[in-house]
């Protein structure tokens, strides 16, 4: 196979790969967000106790997780077609994908968020802040920079799963690596869509871990990450 | 101002009640700073947590400025939240915000408009000497500079009441006086009620009107600063002002003397010896200045046992002292740092 003959089959894959797992990130991260603080709030000790959403939710994100995505993405075909109309090609592959990574994210916010120091909570609520201001001011401006990190694991995660699409015959580069690299023994494009795969992880986790640093305050770091004025000298001359 | 009438709270944990209130009766005043002392395990960290109902009390109720907490629902004591202020001992500030942004968080949560806020805050960075820093995150900025963006956050809202939670024991001794310094000025200039709870003795000595010491849950001592020297045998008089054992030796009478008010300029000693003929040894004395008023302390022996000096320790106490004699035989020690007190920290015992 020539560049020539491959390079339609690339970059056709490569936006139908970018579509799904864009997509289903926007998708996982509307809902993955609010399903991880209710389910940090609503734990024991948390700031809504309430056992039954705790118990049920976790079930449910438990059940999901537990399922080898490629038998969710058959098993979710009925509720695809519900969802989106059809049960084949990119659009349907968008609906496995978030059910599967949305539960994923959601341990990860639920864990971040748990991690805020509860004197932050507290200092809120002297002011006489309700939940919904302690969610908004406190644990998810304190926990951006951690939730970024979880949402870049997640979209690397969807990366990953998007790779299994094909079997509803949305394509994306993981498809073409078995119909061509393995099936047909094109060594040339499994050895492109490989390269494909690695620079779009790594490009991810790259961005990822700057836009977590750039809104990272806690200090520690402060002055060396790429996107940070330099703090200002102490104001001691003699030092 | 605030008013805890028999406040009990008590906590299951691990199959076991541990009670960390047991029936605390605290009166604080407007206008005075109050400090409420103890060891750790005390139960004055629950009291403070409970007094804006940051703990419910198991029983009894909070009053401040003339409103039961405990009677109020969600909406009412959030509004009642927003008027009494607090201070922590690990700042929490939010290490996201900025300066400027932490002290607008409470402005934020009462609804002020964008340009109120930033004046308000503008101001009150100014009051606590930290308008150049306002640009600057948490993290770039020294434990004092940070507690002092904790005061001016908790004073964002106007409170009348400010908590003060241990706000100085993360500090150095130099910065916890320039904290409890800024402290007592606000009292003053905005006439701020302050209560704050602390382990040092020292920072009750520095600022406050009025103490109280607290043991296993209950307020075992409370009272103005001077109420507190004048009581005979009072444990928070010793601590705050601890002049060292001196054990009463056979043919003598060793006697623990407290000066305040107006006796402290008056020459006494010297006049006792002079009328009684009697020799005074001077075993330890100190003088300070204790919530602005200037007390002295004197451990003074006379010769001769307790019977033989009933006529000069009669002259001391018409002089206005306060006169605690240490009797051995008669168990009738003036007990001024027992053991089992609260270890005045940073306060050096004996003579100075």
């Amino acid at each position: 196979m020539t560049w020539d003959e491959m390079r339609p089959l690339l970059e056709q894959a490569c936006s139908e790969t970018l579509t799904m797992v864009g997509l289903s990130s926007l998708v996982t991260a509307v809902v993955g967000l609010p399903l991880g603080v209710v389910l940090s709030l609503t734990d024991r000790g948390g700031l809504l106790p309430c056992v039954v959403v705790n118990k049920t939710l976790g079930a449910l994100v438990n059940l999901t997780r537990s399922l080898p995505f490629i038998i969710l993405l058959i098993a979710l075909i009925p509720f695809t077609r519900w969802a989106v109309g059809t049960s084949i090609g990119v659009d349907a592959a968008v609906v496995p994908l978030s059910v599967g990574a949305v539960p994923f994210f959601a341990r990860l916010v639920e864990t971040s968020v748990r991690e805020v120091d509860h004197g932050l909570v507290e200092a809120v609520q002297s002011m006489g802040g309700g939940v919904w201001a302690v969610v908004r001011k406190v644990l998810l401006p304190e926990s951006l920079p951690s939730l970024v990190s979880g949402l870049t694991t997640t979209v690397i995660a969807l990366i990953g799963y998007s790779a299994m699409a094909g079997a509803v015959a949305a394509g994306g580069l993981g498809d073409l690596a078995v119909r061509y690299g393995y099936q047909r023994f094109e060594n040339g494009l499994m050895i492109a869509t490989v390269l494909l795969l690695v620079v779009l992880v790594t490009g991810v986790q790259v961005v990822g871990d700057l836009l977590a640093r750039a809104l990272d305050h806690r200090g520690g770091r402060a002055g060396h990450g790429p996107f940070r004025i330099r703090p200002r000298m102490p104001r001691h001359p003699s030092r | 101002m605030i008013t805890t009438t028999n406040l009990k709270k008590a906590y299951r944990s691990r199959g076991r009640d541990i009670v960390a209130l047991d029936g605390v009766d605290l009166h604080v005043r407007e206008g005075e700073v109050f400090g409420v002392v103890g060891r750790s395990g005390a139960g004055k960290s629950t009291l403070i947590r409970c007094v804006n109902l940051l703990e419910r009390p198991t029983s009894g109720t909070v009053t401040v400025a003339g409103q039961d907490l405990t009677a109020l629902h969600r909406r009412g004591l959030r509004a009642a939240r927003g008027r009494i202020g607090m201070v922590f001992q690990h700042f929490n500030l939010l290490s996201a915000r900025t300066v400027q942004q932490n002290v607008e968080l409470p402005l934020e949560i009462l609804g002020l408009r964008g340009a109120q806020r930033s004046r308000r805050a503008g101001e009150l960075l100014e009051l606590v000497g930290l308008a150049d820093r306002a640009g600057a995150y948490p993290a770039q900025l020294s434990g004092g500079q940070k507690q002092r963006v904790g005061i001016a956050r908790a004073l964002a809202g106007k409170p009348r009441v400010l908590l003060s939670d241990e706000a100085t024991s993360a500090l150095d001794p130099q910065t916890t006086r320039s904290i409890l310094h800024l402290l007592r000025d606000l009292n003053r200039q905005l006439g701020l009620t302050i209560l704050l709870i602390t382990h040092e003795m020292d920072v009750i000595k520095t600022v406050c009107d009025s103490a109280a010491l607290m043991r296993d849950g209950r307020i075992v001592e409370s009272g103005t600063v001077a109420e507190l020297l004048a009581t005979p045998g009072s444990e928070l008089a010793g601590a705050l002002f601890p002049i060292g054992q001196v054990p009463s030796g056979a043919g003598r009478t060793v006697i623990d003397l407290t000066f305040h008010g107006d006796s402290t300029a008056q020459p006494v000693i010297s006049h006792l010896a002079r009328s009684y003929n009697v020799d005074v040894s001077i075993l330890g004395a100190a003088i300070e200045t204790i919530g602005g008023l200037q007390v002295g302390r004197m451990r003074i022996a006379l010769p001769g046992a307790f019977e033989d000096n009933v006529v000069p320790i009669g002259y001391l106490r018409e002089q206005g002292l306060r006169v605690d004699v240490a009797e051995p035989e008669r168990a009738r020690s003036s007990v001024t740092a027992s053991a089992g007190d609260p270890a005045p920290a940073g306060t050096p015992g004996g003579p100075r």
